[in-house]
């Protein structure tokens, strides 16, 4: 089964930039911010009170609000992204179809249903057991997401969700086209979702202080490898990729976006929210990805970095990046989609590949927007501003998560 | 309360709370069969029922409710005990 080879032949997303795949590049190209001031939730006491909402949202266009209201926000939007990933592709089983026993799904999720975990909470706190939901486990469980599109989309193959926080999308990715080499499936559904935009979420990253409060500047909030940065940016939304064993890709004339070559994995084994020093985990989970591929460093044509705009993590990917790439690290463009996304979360990995296989696609890669005074520190080419025409024959995109999950992620032209 | 005002309140309560459509609500449709409500949805039913009827329904009680017109009966007795 080693010559099973994995493609990318779908793609999907809703996120604070756009709500299709098309939209949101089209947006990323442009440079366009999808941060705003807090509507969803009274945001009145929090410290940061800026997010990537997508304000209007409405499952009910997709699908009978009976069957809405059983899914967590998180699991929604995940659901809409499947659903534009999998017509993509052209993959739509009917029951008991063979080829849907071969079809399976590996999600992410940093945390799953929180804003339904807040409600069965309070509900506990203020009424009693008695009257918690019936739905409320299903809905909170990071898992959910990947179960309901296997009842929804007839998916019946292996089905796995990774909870490795912000790098869980990048891991369900790398672990769905490692169970498609090893002959499990044919065709994985990968990506991940997150709608932390809850008073836990913001109140409880704020106090790990991660978040940004540049309230009064939502659009400026999220600036990568700048001087001024002062945290991330939470934002909600999902995105999918459709990953199918080569072969069958060719013979069925799919769309071919990419091929998906290295997966490196590692862990930092330092702190639970801070990255090591000196970047030495994400190093060697960039390493590890370009082994896996085959290539050298010099062969890759684009990062998409991790990004977060938080003071700790910007220097030390550049340190890592420098690293692994020496010299070359200098010419080699290198991109934080999350300054126009804000952070996913769960989702990241797996928005940050979407953008990672269209910038292979359209030989562009979009720019990092908000870098108007680089950290002295970070002194590599991000990209700045507007973005660029690159011929990109291998795209690496890196996702890094609390608890010190290191992911790095490898595509190259098909 | 009388019997046509539980009707009409357990049919608000049916597309409210648990989002059946209006036009499928009938006294003799099976909850399960006819309504699609599985048995987390009988949960969430009962609940509702208890909430806005201001009634105590025992397990083995809501065990015995099949049909729309079944839950109207029970909650009419409890009313009226």
């Amino acid at each position: 089964m080693n010559d099973r080879r994995v493609v990318v032949t779908g793609l999907g997303t809703i996120n604070p930039v756009g709500s299709d795949v098309e939209s949101t590049w089209r947006g990323l190209l442009s440079g366009t911010s999808g941060i705003s001031a807090i509507t969803l939730i009274d945001a009145s006491d929090l410290s940061s009170q800026i997010a990537g909402e997508i304000a209007d949202f409405d499952i009910e266009a997709f699908m009978p609000r009976r069957q809405a209201r059983r899914m967590d926000r998180y699991a929604q939007l995940f659901w809409v992204a499947a659903r534009e990933a999998l017509g993509d592709a052209g993959i739509a089983h009917e029951p008991d179809d063979p080829a849907a026993y071969r079809t399976g799904v590996a999600v992410g999720s940093g945390i799953g249903g929180v804003a339904t975990f807040e409600e069965e909470l309070t509900t506990l706190l203020e009424v009693g057991p008695h009257r918690l939901s019936p739905f409320g486990i299903p809905k909170i469980i990071a898992n959910l997401a990947g179960g309901q599109v296997s009842i929804d989309f007839n998916l019946y193959g292996p089905n796995t969700t990774a909870v490795t926080a912000c790098a869980a999308s990048a891991n369900a990715i790398g672990d769905a086209a490692a169970i498609i080499t090893r002959g499990a499936a044919d065709v994985m559904l990968a990506g991940g979702a997150d709608a932390a935009i809850t008073r836990f979420g913001m109140g409880g990253f704020a106090q790990a202080r991660a978040l940004s409060t540049r309230n009064d500047d939502p659009q400026g909030a999220s600036r990568p490898f700048d001087a001024s940065r002062d945290g991330f940016v939470m934002s909600e939304g999902a995105a999918a990729l459709v990953l199918e064993e080569r072969e069958r890709a060719l013979e069925r004339g799919a769309t071919i976006y990419a091929e998906f070559v290295g997966y490196g994995m590692s862990a930092d084994g330092y702190h639970v929210t801070l990255p090591r020093p000196g970047g030495a985990g994400a190093a060697r989970a960039m390493q590890s990805a370009l082994a896996d591929a085959g290539i050298v460093a010099e062969q890759v044509s684009y990062i998409n970095a991790h990004g977060t705009s938080t003071a700790a993590n910007d220097v030390t990917e550049t340190i890592a990046i420098k690293s692994v790439f020496g010299d070359t690290a200098y010419r080699l463009p290198i991109s934080s989609t999350k300054s126009m996304t804000g952070h996913l979360l769960g989702g990241a990995g797996a928005i940050e590949a979407v953008a990672s296989v269209l910038s292979i696609r359209d030989g562009i890669v979009a720019p990092t927007i908000n870098l108007t005074d680089p950290d002295a520190e970070c002194d590599l080419d991000y990209v700045p501003g507007v973005a660029r025409n690159v011929e990109v024959e291998y795209a690496m995109s890196n996702s890094f998560g609390f608890g010190g999950h290191n992911v790095v992620l490898l595509f190259r032209a098909p | 309360m009388d019997r046509t005002e539980i009707e009409s309140k357990l049919t608000d309560l049916l597309v409210d709370e648990l989002g059946i459509e209006r036009d499928d609500i009938r006294l003799d449709a099976k909850f399960e069969e006819d309504l699609d409500v599985d048995s987390l949805g009988v949960v969430e039913l009962l609940m509702a029922l208890e909430d806005n009827f201001g009634v105590k329904i025992p397990d083995e009680e809501a065990e015995q409710i099949t049909t729309v017109g079944e839950a109207v009966d029970l909650v009419e007795a409890k009313l009226n005990a």
